[in-house]
């Protein structure tokens, strides 16, 4: 028990509290400043982008991957089919950072074969820099690794409709569209946004990919935040750091328990 | 009505393979983008020479040595993690089951508030305990496992709590101790061997993750096996992708054949086990 306890106070509430009275503290007295200093149009405009991306690659994501998780589902239980998506999933979701961003270098970058290739059929992408902007490249190597995401965790709740529910449906003269807006919708609907959400903390809180591929300035908030610990900080800067992280967090928190509330929902109905 | 089934069916099929297959196809993309990559040779060619180089573990070691020392500090990493993970986790779990139920709601709470802490902002807090643990404990690499653990609590609590409750702990334990053993041989001998397989899938993803871990080893300037890909990338990306692409296979295979040590029952219990391995933040 007190192992445990010391363990996660010394390496979880530490650094927690650090980060949220160092958001308040300049130079060892309690400022306000620091989270004036989120208003900055450079901080702003991270998160901004951060929000956006997150946003997008998480909707984007998520209904790509509803519809591969029904595409999925159709498949036999124990197929083949299912358990190689699945695993193949289960290994893109986590198939992040370094590794990720030199995978789509080497097929969109400069030098890509994909870009290559398109110069052949006589499309021009340009030198190959849109790769490395965070509302066109990166949201396009965000999704490679949200689609899978979903797919993970969407997948049981598809799972979870059962054939009687369709039967029913068509036992009392309902088409394919009646049983979808009616029936599945929304028994899926709570599981598709709380997975979205998740999808959408995923992406808010994903630095590696972005570190590994933008190499100028800090177009998004985990970056800037890493900035402020690797640059030469120029005084005070290094609290900033903490309001930004602690953004972060209230983010994170808010997406979180939204996710943790409609979980409950959501298992009401597919409990197995 | 049977011909219209038939219909139906034929239609979801049709459905089934175009989804899977425009999905696969993008993600098969980059992938075919590494290997394509990795065997560039000389004027246009293909090689298999980077391939040749990695699986010649002598001359890896040789000619990049920094691969080498990432590669082995992430090993040590991974298994230091799980150490510490278990030691930490199984007991106190299964106390909190046994002797002291009211805490359970506070120790689910700490397991799982990292999935609120991003990484990147865990750094950020930590940068002044780990001046005290590099005061302490000295620079080596491995004590980044004391923060990776934090990492993977969310994960393997969920996997030990799932176990422990398949399984009866109370009476379990006091028919071995009426028995006369003492609570190290419960742990070891009747709790542990009950929770074989919860302890097996929260050490996997554990590794996985660890062996994954690139923001808090590149900020704290630690080699890990990800800051040494990132390194080397900038110099000879060809050995540093191929390392990433073999990385993901091998990843891909464990995966895919633990798929089927299942067995009959997965059927049943692949809802539930995936709903445990949702989230981890790249």
């Amino acid at each position: 028990m007190v192992p445990f306890f010391a363990y996660t106070t010394v390496f979880l509430l530490i650094p927690t509290l650090v980060v949220v009275i160092g958001a308040f503290l300049s130079g060892g007295r309690p400022t306000l400043g620091n989270v004036r200093a989120l208003t900055e149009p450079a901080v702003i405009s991270a998160t901004q982008h951060s929000v956006v991306l997150s946003a997008v690659t998480a909707v984007g994501g998520a209904v790509i991957g509803a519809v591969l998780a029904y595409a999925v589902s159709t498949a036999r239980v124990d197929g083949v089919l299912r358990r190689f998506v699945a695993s193949l999933c289960g290994v893109l979701a986590q198939f992040g950072g370094v590794a990720l961003a030199f995978a789509f270098l080497a097929s969109f970058g400069a030098t890509g074969f994909l870009t290559t290739w398109l110069a052949k059929v006589g499309v021009d992408t340009g030198p190959g820099l849109w790769l490395y902007e965070w509302d066109k490249g990166l949201m396009l190597v965000y999704l490679y690794f949200q689609i899978p995401l979903m797919l993970i965790v969407f997948l049981p709740a598809v799972e979870g409709l059962r054939p009687q529910w369709r039967e029913a449906t068509e036992t009392l003269g309902g088409s394919t569209w009646v049983y979808w807006r009616r029936v599945a919708a929304p028994i899926l609907f709570p599981s598709f946004v709380g997975a979205t959400l998740l999808l959408f903390t995923n992406a808010f809180s994903a630095y590696a990919t972005a570190a590994a591929l933008v190499s100028q300035g800090s177009p998004l908030l985990p970056l800037a935040i890493g900035n402020t610990l690797t640059s030469e900080v120029i005084l005070g800067q290094e609290n900033i750091g903490k309001a930004m992280a602690l953004e972060m967090v209230v983010v994170v928190a808010v997406a979180m328990t939204l996710y943790a509330v409609l979980d409950r929902r959501s298992s009401k109905w597919l409990a197995p | 009505m049977s011909g219209n089934r038939a219909a139906a069916r034929r239609k979801q099929d049709v459905f089934r393979w175009v989804t899977i297959g425009v999905c696969l196809l993008f993600f098969a993309l980059p992938l075919y983008g590494m290997l394509e990559f990795t065997t560039r040779g000389p004027g246009g060619t293909r090689s298999a020479q980077t391939w040749a180089t990695l699986l010649d573990f002598g001359k890896v070691s040789a000619e990049y040595p920094a691969l080498k020392e990432g590669f082995l500090a992430s090993v040590g990493l991974a298994v230091l993690t799980v150490l510490i993970m278990l030691v930490l986790l199984v007991p106190t779990m299964t106390w909190v089951r046994l002797r002291l139920p009211g805490l359970s709601r506070t120790v689910e709470f700490l397991c799982l508030l990292p999935l609120t802490v991003p990484a990147i902002v865990l750094v950020v807090g930590l940068t002044p305990v780990y001046a005290w643990v590099t005061y302490l404990l000295g620079e080596s690499t491995l004590w980044l496992s004391l923060a990776y653990v934090i990492l993977v609590l969310p994960y393997a609590y969920r996997s030990l709590d799932a176990g422990l409750r398949a399984i009866d702990v109370k009476t379990l334990a006091e028919a071995s101790r009426s028995l006369g053993a003492g609570w190290g041989t419960v742990m070891m001998r009747v709790i542990l061997p009950n929770l074989r397989t919860a302890v097996l899938s929260a050490s996997f993803l554990s590794v996985a993750l660890v062996l994954g871990e690139f923001t808090i080893a590149n900020l704290f300037s630690r080699k890990n096996l990800q800051v040494a890909m990132y390194e080397l990338g900038k110099s000879d990306a060809q050995i540093s992708i191929a390392v990433g692409l073999a990385a993901l296979v091998f990843g891909f295979l464990v995966l895919f054949a633990m798929s089927f040590v299942g067995g009959p029952r997965s059927a049943t219990a692949a809802a539930p086990r995936l709903r445990r391995t949702r989230k981890e933040s790249p």
